[in-house]
């Protein structure tokens, strides 16, 4: 055991260094962003990847995370009397919070796993150092397709998300909870406002950056074989799931403090 | 080397070497992997880097790419000093190497022919059409047909993705060349075969070469000359064939690759 004080000091001189390398990647990806030449071919394909196959997963959390929030605030609010708020309280609750939120996990998940992934695999296989020997920049041919699809797609995501998870909870409230169709529907959208919506895909933008940035970040700095792109996936995950709950509070806190 | 030719070599000007490493330094933390390395490669010539795991080949490659940055020293290619260039002087200067590499480094998500008319396409942006005839062509030439051009990489054996990579090493007609360890993983017959592909491909293009092996078979078909890299210098330098006449105690145990000699080897 060392001098607990150079153990502390050796840990924050490393997170400084990884905040430093993550920061001149960033700064590296913003930049390649707005220089030319920009690959439009793949960023589409990525938008297909990122955003289209994801659908499944995102529809299918959304639909059921409606359903639940609108039996669990039934419930809760029987209590008190207060049965009618379900579908107001369903629709902000899912437009501000949840619908980006869950979407934005489930895509960290998904697509930041895949990212790191394929991009610890071509720079343990020497495919980073190919791209370079062949004139091209791997910012510009593998980051900023990434980083554009995924913070284009993820509010269009979270805009399906969003309508999905209503229609479970107006399902749950039609036929499990003895709802008006027509009150149900007139509650829901009479409550939503503007703000609700938009704040909910400002964060999704900022999710789908992070969730790209941080798969980019990890395959770029993948080390050794299997087990160092296993490393880099973990650690993808791992970091864009926190990263999302932390930007998730300071957008809330931006946007809704007075 | 006589006292005569010594005063003729000094009388006539040289003429520029292609690429030239003067006093090369790497370390990775206090490992030193590079220690003052000097090396030059000439116009047309075919220098193969010669020594034992983990004693700096690719990592000479690397700094010579850009790959890594030597912490000193000079990476000078047609006279230009090429260390710490970035951006667009990087890759003006890249557009003069070709490389290929060990595990032939081929791109998983592309079809072998844009494989290798990447660099056409992408690095000189010609048009896809006629960067796939170029493509077909240069693969016909490492004896491959348009079946396995149409094909996916992942489908490949290794001495045929060996072959693509050497495609995609001449495709753009680079005026240098890198192959590393280009027999590594290849029978010997396959070996071979990739071996007289390269003094072919190598020979219509007039290119410089470097190349790194372990493979002394490879290294006396390919090399105009052979340097033996050893404690992060080049300790002996001379014409492949002069190799099994030096005297130097390195060169003689590496290339009969026996177990005792100078070499201090790691087999705890």
């Amino acid at each position: 055991m060392g001098n607990p004080l150079a153990v502390i000091g050796r840990v924050f001189l490393s997170f400084l260094a990884t905040v430093g390398r993550l920061s001149i990647f960033t700064g590296r990806s913003l930049s390649a962003v707005v220089t030319f030449p920009f690959y439009w071919r793949l960023c589409l394909q990525q938008m297909m990847t990122i955003g289209y196959y994801s659908l499944p997963v995102v529809g299918m959390t959304a639909l059921f995370t409606g359903a639940v929030l609108a039996l669990q605030i039934y419930l809760g609010s029987a209590r008190f009397g207060a049965e009618s708020a379900v579908p107001n309280i369903v629709v902000v609750g899912l437009t501000r919070e949840l619908g980006p939120v869950l979407a934005g996990l489930m895509l960290g998940g998904r697509v930041g796993a895949a990212i790191a992934a394929e991009l610890g695999t071509m720079k343990v296989t020497e495919q980073l150092d190919a791209l370079i020997t062949l004139q091209t920049n791997p910012f510009r041919y593998l980051v900023v397709p990434r980083l554009v699809a995924a913070t284009i797609t993820t509010p269009i995501l979270v805009m399906i998300a969003d309508i999905i998870g209503v229609m479970g909870g107006y399902l749950v409230g039609i036929h499990q909870l003895g709802f008006n169709s027509a009150v149900y529907l007139k509650n829901t959208f009479d409550f939503l406002e503007v703000t609700d919506v938009t704040s909910g895909l400002v964060k999704a933008a900022i999710f789908g950056f992070l969730i790209a940035l941080m798969g980019c970040y990890h395959g770029f700095h993948s080390k050794g074989g299997a087990q160092g792109v296993g490393k880099a996936t973990t650690d993808a995950v791992v970091s864009s799931l926190i990263l999302i709950l932390i930007s998730n509070y300071l957008v809330t806190a931006a946007f809704f403090s007075q | 080397m006589t006292e005569t030719s010594q005063s003729v070599s000094q009388s006539v000007p040289q003429p520029e070497p292609r690429l030239e490493l003067v006093d090369v330094r790497k370390a990775f933390g206090p490992k030193v992997v590079l220690d003052g390395l000097n090396l030059s490669v000439a116009l047309g010539e075919s220098v193969v880097i010669i020594g034992g795991s983990g004693t700096g080949k690719s990592v000479t490659l690397k700094c010579i790419l850009g790959l890594l940055q030597p912490d000193s020293g000079q990476v000078r290619i047609d006279g230009e000093d090429t260390v710490g260039l970035r951006g667009a002087a990087r890759e003006r200067v890249l557009t003069k190497f070709g490389m290929l590499f060990q595990s032939a480094a081929l791109f998983d998500s592309l079809s072998v022919w844009e494989n290798v008319a990447f660099g056409l396409t992408e690095g000189a942006g010609m048009e896809r059409e006629a960067a796939r005839a170029i493509a077909i062509d240069k693969l016909a030439k490492v004896g491959l047909d348009e079946d396995i051009a149409m094909g996916d990489p992942s489908g490949l054996s290794g001495g045929m993705r060996k072959r693509v990579g050497l495609a995609r090493a001449i495709a753009t007609e680079p005026d240098i060349i890198f192959f590393d360890e280009p027999t590594t993983g290849l029978d010997p017959i396959m070996g071979d075969v990739i071996n007289n592909l390269i003094n072919e491909c190598v020979q219509d293009l007039g290119a410089t070469t470097l190349t790194i092996t372990h493979d002394m078979s490879s290294a006396r078909i390919i090399a105009d000359r052979v340097a033996m890299l050893y404690g992060g210098k080049i300790i002996w330098a001379g014409g492949v064939d002069q190799i099994d006449d030096c005297d130097n105690a390195y060169v003689d145990q590496f290339i009969h690759g026996r177990e005792t000699g100078p070499f201090a080897l790691e087999v705890t």
